[in-house]
């Protein structure tokens, strides 16, 4: 059971009136699901010409998926999905560092242009910046994928880090210069560590939207996911259309859920340790760890339990 | 530079589509959004589970995916409707659950003292975050809605995939008729684009700043 500040410990009363609104609820969304199995299952009628097309679980638009050769396109599409995808992030990662190590420069100049280049980069769309890469460089509808959606979210990942170097006490940079660390030796064993590892979350956060975003390179015709619904369509035709899309939304929804789960977990094990994060921290989106007004209570912030 | 001045109108033309798609669809997610908050927060368990499902599927599903169910998998359903009401539904869903999750993080920033002292002098539910909580987290929620608008903005450019003549698809016939002068058709493109985020950026900037001081 959840507690929360915002209201009681729910009573004998409230107890029932929450269970009865929970049925309810729980009771029209089942119609809801309900009615829309039914509607997708009747067969349609076109009015004008009178022609009837089966629903949409009628064998007829299924049988394709007994063909293996949909499945290898599947299966290969999914390998290029993760393969833009995991490219794409260690050189965003980079991309990332380059940035942040830019903006935190000394010299002044150094500063302006990687600032100018960041508030570009990070203000187009990607489909703009993969679209550019293809037609600009010439680069191969991979590889143009692979840089836009790496410099894309290189920029937020930098900016993050950079928010992250900001939030440490000044004490620390202080320290390593007064030990007799180069600014940039402190810059790179002191400070850079530090935020990293608070920013972790945030930027295990951004590389599951890079996942989703590679989806972007549709534009380019890079075979990926999103593609080969579209070019299984064109070869087999448009009645297997929510046929196609069903199945390429479950590869969807599997990958990026196990890899947010993924993300979830190491940014728990290794990010910022309750308790020990600092005031300063920039506040996340949906600040993971932080005690707050929507969150349940902790357990040792919990009224003790009355003696039975 | 002919052909920047040949693009022109049909640039500003999708510029103007962009603009129509980024406040109707904003708008549209800024109401599906606090629902969705709302119901996360609420006391009722199956609102609560109903929100969460709803932000986690659309959170882990491409806006590309969203675009075509409306564009290309809604029709084969019987939808009727034009691409533009289509792509307007697909970006409006696909905005609320970050929405959602923007207005919930300004709720966790109000400390939770302030819901506790609240609760102590007797207030309900309703009084707590009417009159406590929601003044405070509304300041707070600005900054990351802001936020959310430019990745909005950004966003419409996918609909230019499925068939809406906004910027993007105006930038991609741009490329294509005038092929000698890739770059300047991009970089024009991409300047009207920055004439949105940066704007609202800055203005995020300035009320976040605001923000913390006032703390």
């Amino acid at each position: 059971m959840s507690l929360t500040v915002l209201y009681d410990a729910p009573g004998p009363k409230t107890r029932r009136r929450s269970m009865i609104a929970s049925i309810v609820g729980v009771i029209v969304i089942i119609a809801f699901f309900f009615w829309m199995y039914v509607t997708l299952a009747a067969p349609r009628v076109n009015e004008t010409s009178g022609v009837t097309t089966p629903g949409m679980f009628d064998p007829s638009r299924w049988d394709i998926m007994a063909d293996p050769v949909v499945w290898q396109s599947f299966g290969e599409a999914t390998v290029n999905t993760l393969r833009m995808a995991a490219v794409a992030a260690v050189l965003a990662l980079m991309i990332g560092i380059l940035f942040s190590f830019g903006r935190a420069a000394r010299i002044t100049w150094v500063r302006v242009v990687t600032g100018v280049i960041l508030e570009f980069v990070r203000g187009i769309p990607v489909l703009l910046m993969i679209f550019f890469v293809f037609l600009v460089f010439t680069a191969g509808s991979y590889w143009s994928g692979v840089f836009g959606l790496a410099l894309y979210n290189g920029a937020i990942i930098g900016e993050a880090l950079r928010a992250g170097i900001r939030s440490l006490p000044r004490g620390q940079r202080e320290a390593g210069l007064s030990v007799g660390l180069t600014p940039m030796k402190s810059w790179i064993l002191i400070e850079f560590p530090q935020a990293f590892r608070q920013m972790l979350p945030i930027i295990l956060a951004q590389l599951v939207v890079l996942l989703k975003d590679t989806s972007l390179a549709y534009i380019v015709s890079y075979p990926e996911l999103a593609r080969t619904i579209s070019n299984n369509r064109n070869f087999y035709g448009s009645r297997y259309m929510f046929t196609l899309f069903v199945v390429g939304l479950v590869i969807y929804l599997a990958l990026n859920l196990t890899v947010s789960w993924i993300a979830r977990f190491v940014a728990r094990r290794s990010g910022p340790r309750l308790g020990k994060a600092d005031l300063n921290v920039p506040m996340a989106l949906g600040a993971e760890g932080t005690r707050a007004i929507t969150l349940p209570v902790l357990e040792r912030d919990r009224p003790p339990d009355p003696g039975h | 530079m002919d052909a920047i001045i040949d693009v022109t109108p049909a640039y500003l033309a999708g510029f103007w589509t962009t603009l129509q798609l980024l406040v109707i669809s904003g708008i549209g997610a800024f109401i599906v959004g606090a629902i969705i908050a709302v119901m996360r927060i609420s006391p009722v368990p199956s609102l609560r589970a109903f929100a969460t499902v709803y932000t986690e599927v659309l959170r882990n599903v491409p806006l590309l995916l969203v675009l075509m169910f409306c564009a290309l998998v809604l029709p084969i359903l019987g939808s009727d409707l034009d691409y533009f009401p289509l792509a307007l539904i697909g970006l409006t869903a696909y905005t609320s659950p970050f929405v959602a999750e923007a207005i919930r993080s300004g709720f966790n920033g109000v400390p939770v003292g302030q819901a506790e002292a609240a609760r102590s002098i007797g207030m309900g539910f309703t009084q707590t975050v009417g009159l406590v909580v929601l003044p405070q987290a509304g300041r707070m929620v600005v900054p990351p809605l802001i936020n959310v608008f430019i990745a909005l903005t950004k966003n419409t450019s996918v609909a230019g995939i499925f068939f809406v003549d906004e910027l993007f698809k105006q930038t991609n016939a741009g490329a294509r008729d005038n092929p000698d002068a890739v770059i300047l058709i991009l970089l024009y493109a991409a300047l009207l684009y920055l004439c949105i985020t940066v704007p609202l950026g800055l203005i995020a900037g300035a009320i976040e700043k605001r923000v913390v001081v006032m703390r």
